[in-house]
């Protein structure tokens, strides 16, 4: 069924008892001609647009959980394509663009809000780096500007730019095109529309062993049994390198917890989305009121989706340094995800020493943003055995040609 | 946040503590003599394994001590705690194998 | 004074010689001291509360504590404000300020209600299905959305409270101070451990003095005073009232906000804390934190007037509040019993309607006794009344609890109180790792296998009677504190309570509407959020099957609330309508904090100056008195430039460069880092750590160094001084300091245990004035008389140690500006005296102070790089084109990396200088560099590392990183800014002495 006002007021007559499953719950099948193992956003949307844009649609796409339910419903919901290297830009940019045109194209609300997103610059060097980053985006055709303190403070009248604090904010880069989107609907729509294409959306189905034959891929062990399947791509984000022991090789990923939290529901103050990575931390407030917050990830490996409460109380000291009037407002819940993070701080989307097996793991803590244009570079990849243009760059190769994509080593080491 | 035992100076908040990563991945004595996907193997692979795990921490804030922790990745349980270059213990917790 | 017309005559925890005026939207009202606002306010006969978020429906008190999903309440205003306060739980006090929230223009007449005419419209995950055409318009439907978001206000201003934070170590850990928390903490602290006992109430014994519970045969209370008056006795006992454990974390670490001054008057909180964040770390921890009372769904179950059962009978008792005059309880257990007969002596006529039918005799004869109408097999099919309940229907049950038997009998009321359970309050057992197990006859989550080093008793627990609660609550602090190596022969007796026979709960997740056959409508599941069982069975319906999926898709549980009341209705009823297990169906997950906890207390003192320490030079105070700009340069203050009356930053930083190649600057080098590296094999070290060789540096003699990562980036760079056979005094980057001691360390300690080294910083130590140019030397001449400073008796990267200004220094010849050059070092607090020596002496000279600015600008024109800002981690010394200072001869960090295929490629980006075309534009840094301007996206080559205009060259300079730029000096470039293009032309990283000659001179 279409959604819209239309069907809405329709189905109210039949108190909303029409409405069919916005996805089947299959069973698996014994065969496809692609899995996908992972039903976060990026996984579902690799097969939306394998089944869209490539015609393969005998699909599955393998969650060992809930749709959704690891970083995708995880994070902090920021959008945004300002980053400094063209390979990201470019990719990032892409992704973005797919954004705007999504709740269209899946016929499912996604609430991009393009609110503008700011990124702070607290001393010289994040000026300098600051201007580097707006300058190469610009070039690379994608919106960015520089605000000053006068201006900022026009944008964000709570922020605290006065002079005299520890680090006054100095300046900021504004990607107006950036923003927030609703995390769970961007897997909803996906999984909607993939389930309407014909794939086989799977939950509560656990990947235990990747089998292969002469160096090619076979099909996957399930808690539900054994999957053939012509190709397989993973994409699991914080559990890539318990996928590739499977697949018997080794990733450049460490798995972190990275924390968010958010707080209690209150009347609209705060309009777009300020980040400042120098005093860490970076804050937007929901459709429903509650202030969204993020800071950086724990230092150590873990699985636990669960962080260290000293990440938390430094994160809540620079919000309330930044955002004065924050101080007596209260944090509502916290949690963490796992995240995947790459030494270059740049995702892999790539083919694999085995063959038909292909990865796509390492977006660290900036994954949501990346959703649809992942999706949509991993389905070309797999379709066509080969990357596409956009991600020809991010391979597993990088790291023994060291052609890395540096982007925190870019922002890091002041003078 | 983790309760970490400092082979000097005993149990201290995780906050004292930084942690390096992956222990026992040992520098190669010739480098030269490698290949780049052998030195890419050194340089960024890691096993990053769910379960138990093999990792190297400084008791940055407290002796500036190096050591080494087995803490299990699901249930941060630490299993033990040993100085550098000591051999691991509890061999049949071999890291990378699933819980 | 007469009293508010719903106070009862006597009894309560309430202290009737202290009255306390506060006011509820503007309207003055009085209670005392031990009442709530809600409290307060019931004894007032006031029932609308609040409105709820979606709908805007009228709503009234719910709850006597934590759970309060409705009495959110705005308090204070200003600056000071706070918005979704619990009425529930905040204590009145004189001046106190509160106002409902989420309604215009009035509670009692709220526009938005208008939202609840549209419900049909708007069922659970509307906004998924609409406002997508046309395109691009979600951000103008938004805007609505966003004006009808939130509770309450954030306050206007900043914070005047202060926050702080504090450690407690304990043996045992006990959270919650009701009767199994209390006697977890007696028997624990008997045996000489160290016990905190941290409760959320103002008073303990949890929810016993809201009961009329007897112990021994006497009231409840006074078994709590008698074990409070023990604890107070116990060396090694603490109790924290208002202090609530909100987060179990990982081995025994909890946190626990306390709650120091909000309950006092305005005047009485100044100078204090008002809140303090507890860090606990526990060896054990006994987890006493009772259970929440369930609602039942039932038709219109949110009217102002419906509350529990255990939360009327709480009003009753320990506020001494008569929640109503008329009473209905609904209920499907027993525990709904006590309330009713607590009601009725409080003088309310009281009708029970039970869904049960096999009632023990013992429960019917209470209520005979008290004339109690019972209504076995009955349920409430409606309630009436908008602002305040006013009636309901009833009817009884089929034996399936599908349909109703007969007809429906109205009964005007002015209280409903419902018992659908208990949940008990797992929170923290589940935040801490415990599994969940779920109890099918008591239909509720309990612990399971919990995490190490933890115990369960009480209602937390699922254990309900209080005779069981009580010795729970005992064996667990005994076998907490015996884990902990506390043992005591004996114990304390176990109190005497009465047992009532009970007849086991009938659970009925959803109470049928009047109507059968027809859809649930306003049947409340989560009342903050407006979900209702319809929603439910829609999300089930939709595939939003899991409970994750439940709670996002209709936002139940996701109030501030955090689904206290709502989480396990919600999974029955999604279970129901899925025809699966609950238990099969999946937990909920708690996440922390168990109530919103304040941002402030989180923060502590970690804002304003204390946020990040500030690190200033000895000399900092002169730089302040010159009137110096300063820059941050990581934790440093460094002076930035000096202004003079009236000068720009061009102009002073112009004079200052000037002054350093044309007669004598002075800069304050006190931040740069020192590193001491002794030991037999520091040279050996060294060796290892950076890309050039240390072996063969005399001693005496100084050598500028790189160092890179493992994947053969530059990482930072400096001047070393080998200081002996054994030692070398290493400079770091200013801001780079104790990652470049820490790299050291690592290496030393985790790879190289074998070489015999120490490190250690010396930053702090050592004050340094550097001064540069012509008169540099001559300086230099009058202020020592041991230090030979002629040009071949101290060449260009050496040091020598004597004295400067008659102070111990040590004078290194080395320059970053490319003037003929000195560093002098003294011990950091002569650091000062020898800045003013130079000063005095210098004014003949014209010495002129020259800050950050100037400096790079000089190194710039030298071509000298700073690493991370002509780095950015990707740039090898190769790029850098400093082949000369990495040695083929030796293995170092990083080398292995330099021949891989990306780093030996030609393209890559190398520095280089670039001169625009015109002499007066200054690019900006940051910059991106291009061949040709096209339409985007363009080409871009590389980017402006570094620019200024310098003064001594009479023209703007830069460095910039260009793709294969070692290669293209001479070829032209375009910059193009956001309103121009700037042509420039590749050059040599160099601009001024080339040769480098004049550091000799």
């Amino acid at each position: 069924m279409r959604y819209s006002i239309f069907s809405l007021a329709r189905n109210a007559f039949g108190h909303h008892e029409g409405w069919p499953a916005a996805w089947r719950s299959p069973e698996p099948k014994q065969s496809y001609d692609v899995v996908i193992v992972g039903g976060g956003g990026h996984g579902l949307a690799t097969a939306y647009y394998l089944a869209a844009l490539h015609g393969i649609r005998d699909v599955a796409v393998i969650e060992k959980g809930w749709l959704g339910g690891g970083n995708t419903g995880r994070n902090t919901t920021i959008i945004r394509s300002n980053y400094l290297w063209d390979e990201s830009a470019h990719l990032y940019e892409h992704s973005l663009k797919l954004y705007e045109g999504l709740s269209r194209e899946l016929n499912f609300n996604i609430m991009l809000s393009q609110r503008g997103v700011l990124n702070l610059a607290h001393n010289l060097h994040d000026l300098r780096e600051l201007s580097r980053r707006v300058n190469a985006i610009r070039l690379n055709g994608i919106d960015s500007e520089v605000l000053t303190p006068v201006q900022i403070k026009a944008m964000v009248p709570i922020l605290d730019t006065s002079p005299d604090v520890r680090y006054p904010v100095l300046g900021a880069s504004l990607q107006r095109r950036g923003g927030v989107a609703r995390h769970d609907a961007v897997a909803w729509g996906f999984a909607r529309g993939a389930d309407a294409r014909g794939v086989d959306v799977i939950q509560n189905c656990e990947v235990t062993g990747i089998r292969q034959r002469n160096g090619a891929v076979e099909g996957v062990e399930t808690s539900r049994g054994y999957i053939r399947a012509r190709k397989v791509g993973v994409v699991v984000a914080g559990h890539a390198s318990v996928l590739a022991a499977m697949a018997g090789f080794r990733l450049p990923i460490e798995s972190h917890p990275l924390q968010a939290l958010v707080s209690e529901p209150i009347k609209p103050i705060h309009h777009s989305v300020v980040m400042s990575n120098a005093v860490h931390v970076y804050v937007s407030q929901s459709d429903k009121g509650e202030l969204v917050i993020g800071a950086g990830i724990d230092g150590y490996d873990s699985y636990a989706q669960r962080g260290s409460f000293p990440v938390i109380e430094d994160q809540m000291g620079a919000l309330v340094e930044l955002f004065p009037i924050f101080s007596r407002l209260k944090m509502l819940r916290h949690w963490a995800g796992i995240v995947d993070t790459c030494p270059d701080a740049s995702p892999i989307i790539s083919k694999t020493p085995v063959k038909h097996l292909y990865f796509n793991c390492g977006w660290g803590t900036g994954g949501f943003k990346a959703t649809p244009g992942s999706g949509w570079v991993f389905a070309h990849t797999i379709a066509h055995d080969a990357p596409h243009a956009l991600n020809a760059a991010f391979t597993l190769d990088r790291f023994s040609t060291g052609a890395l994509i540096d982007e925190h080593g870019a922002a890091a080491v002041a003078h | 946040m983790l309760l970490i035992e400092c082979p000097w100076c005993g149990p201290r908040e995780e906050s004292e503590f930084h942690c390096g990563g992956e222990a026992h991945i040992v520098r190669p004595l010739h480098p030269e003599q490698l290949s780049d996907p052998e030195w890419a193997d050194y340089l960024f692979m890691r096993s990053n394994p769910k379960g138990p795990h093999r990792e190297r921490w400084v008791h940055e804030a407290g002796c500036g001590r190096w050591f080494n922790v087995e803490r299990d990745t699901v249930t941060h349980e630490i299993t033990a705690v040993y100085r550098m270059g000591g051999p691991p213990p509890n061999p049949s917790a071999a890291p990378g194998r699933k819980r | 004074m007469t009293d508010a017309p719903f106070r009862l005559p006597s009894g309560g925890r309430i202290d009737r010689g202290s009255p306390v005026s506060f006011s509820f939207d503007g309207e003055r009202y009085t209670g005392y001291a031990g009442d709530t606002v809600a409290s307060a306010l019931l004894a007032h006969g006031v029932r609308l509360v609040g409105r709820s978020f979606k709908y805007h429906r009228p709503r009234g008190v719910v709850t006597d504590g934590v759970e309060e999903p409705n009495a959110l309440v705005q308090l204070g205003i200003g600056a000071s404000g706070e918005p979704n306060a619990r009425a529930t739980q905040v204590e009145i006090h004189d001046g106190l300020a509160a106002a409902s929230q989420n309604r215009w223009p009035s509670l009692g007449f709220d526009a938005g209600a208008v939202n609840g005419l549209l419900s049909a419209l708007i069922p659970a995950g509307f906004y998924y299905k609409t406002f997508m055409w046309p395109g691009r318009w979600w951000m103008k439907y938004e805007y609505f959305i966003r004006r009808a978001a939130g509770l309450g206000r954030a306050p206007t201003g900043p914070d005047p409270d202060t926050y702080d934070k504090s450690w407690a170590h304990c043996d045992v850990l006990v959270v919650g101070a009701g009767p199994s928390g209390l006697a977890a903490t007696h028997a624990a602290g008997r045996t000489g451990a160290r016990v905190l006992l941290v409760d959320e109430r103002p008073e303990p014994g949890g929810h016993l003095p809201g009961t009329s519970q007897s112990i021994d045969d006497a009231p409840a209370e006074e078994w709590v005073s008698a074990m409070v008056s023990d604890l107070a006795a116990m060396e090694e006992v603490r109790i924290l009232p208002r202090a609530t454990a909100l987060g179990y974390y990982d081995h025994n670490y909890l946190t626990v906000l306390e709650r120091r001054t909000d309950h006092l008057p305005y005047r009485e909180r100044r100078g204090r804390v008002r809140q303090r964040l507890w860090k606990v770390r526990a060896k054990q921890v006994v987890l006493a934190t009772g259970a929440h009372e369930r609602p039942l769904v039932f038709r219109n179950n949110d009217r102002p007037g419906v509350m529990l059962a255990s939360a009327a009978r709480s009003y009753v008792n320990r506020y001494a509040v008569r929640p109503g005059t008329s009473a209905v309880v609904f209920t499907n257990n027993d525990t709904a019993y006590d309330p009713a007969l607590d009601l009725a002596d409080a003088g309310l006529r009281v009708v029970l309607a039970d869904v049960r039918t096999g009632l023990s005799d013992a429960r019917r004869s209470q209520l005979r006794r008290r004339g109690i109408e019972l209504l076995a097999g009955h349920a409430i099919t409606d309630v009436r009344g908008a602002k305040a309940v006013t009636g309901v229907s009833v009817a009884a049950l089929n034996s399936s609890a599908s349909a109703y038997a007969g007809g429906h009998r109205k009964i005007r009321c002015d209280l409903v109180c419902m018992s659908g359970g208990w949940n008990p309050a797992i929170h923290l057992f589940s935040q801490s790792g415990g599994r969940l197990a779920f109890d099918e006859a008591r239909g509720a989550f309990v612990p399971g296998e919990a995490r190490p080093a933890q115990f369960s008793a009480g209602g937390c627990n699922g254990t309900g009677a209080l005779a069981f609660a009580l010795s729970e609550g005992r064996e667990a602090g005994k076998a907490a504190a015996a884990a902990c190596g506390f043992r005591k022969r004996g114990g304390t007796p176990l109190p005497k309570v009465d047992v009532v026979e009970e007849t086991p709960i009938r659970l009925l997740w959803t109470v049928p509407s009047r109507h059968l056959g027809r859809r649930l409508d306003k049947h409340f599941v989560d009342f903050q959020n407006d979900v209702t069982a319809a929603d439910i069975a829609l999300a089930a319906r939709e595939g939003y099957r899991s409970v994750e999926h439940l709670k996002r898709y209709t936002t139940t549980g996701m109030g501030t609330d955090q689904g206290k009341t709502s989480n396990v209705n919600a999974l029955a009823i999604l279970s129901e309508t899925l025809g699966a297990d609950i238990a099969a169906t999946g937990t909920t997950t708690f996440r922390p904090p168990y109530v919103p906890a304040t941002f402030g207390a989180l923060a502590g003192r970690d804002v304003g100056e204390l946020s990040d320490p500030v690190r200033t030079t000895p000399m900092h105070q002169w730089h302040v008195e010159q009137g110096a700009a300063f820059e941050d340069v990581g934790q440093w203050k460094r002076p930035w430039y000096y202004p003079r009356d009236g000068e720009s930053m061009r102009e002073a930083v112009d004079r200052e460069c000037l002054a350093a190649r044309g007669s004598v600057g002075i800069l304050d080098a006190s931040t740069l880092g020192r590193i001491d590296v002794q030991g037999p094999d520091a040279a050996e070290f060294l060796d290892r750590i950076y890309t050039n060789g240390w072996k063969r540096l005399a001693v005496g003699r100084c050598r500028y160094g790189l160092m890179c990562t493992e994947d053969g980036m530059v990482f930072d760079d400096g001047v070393t001084l080998r200081l002996g056979e054994h030692r070398f005094l290493v400079h770091t980057t200013s801001g780079n300091a104790a990652r470049v001691l820490a790299w050291m360390e690592e290496w030393l300690q985790t790879e190289w245990p074998d070489l015999d080294v120490y490190c250690n910083s010396v930053t702090e130590q050592l004050a340094t004035a550097s001064i540069s140019g012509p008169f540099a030397r001559q300086l230099l001449t009058e202020l020592t008389t041991d230090v030979e400073l002629g040009r071949d008796a101290f060449p260009f990267m050496s040091w020598r140690d004597g004295h400067v200004a008659g102070l111990p220094a040590r004078v290194a010849r080395v320059s970053f500006t490319g003037e003929s050059s000195f560093e002098v070092s003294v011990p950091s607090g002569y650091g000062l005296s020898l800045w003013t020596a130079l000063m005095h002496s210098g004014q003949r000279y014209g010495i002129t102070p020259y800050g950050t600015e100037a400096m790079h600008v000089l190194r710039a024109e030298r071509g000298f790089i700073i690493a991370g800002q002509d780095t950015d981690g990707t740039v090898t010394p190769i790029d850098l084109g400093m082949e000369w200072i990495v040695s083929r001869s030796k293995d170092f960090i990083g080398k292995r990396s330099l021949g891989r295929a990306d780093t030996t490629r030609a393209e890559r980006k190398q520095l280089v200088g670039l001169l625009t075309d015109d002499p007066e534009e200054v690019l900006p840094e940051g910059g991106q560099i291009v061949d040709t301007v096209t339409k985007p996206p363009m080409r871009m080559i590389g980017h402006v590392t570094s620019s200024y205009f310098s003064a001594n060259l009479g023209r703007s300079i830069a460095l910039a990183l260009v793709r294969g730029g070692r290669d293209r000096h001479g070829e032209p470039v375009m910059v193009p800014l956001e309103r121009a293009v700037v042509p420039a032309r590749i050059t040599e990283p160099r601009f001024f002495d080339p040769e480098g000659k004049r550091a000799h001179g």
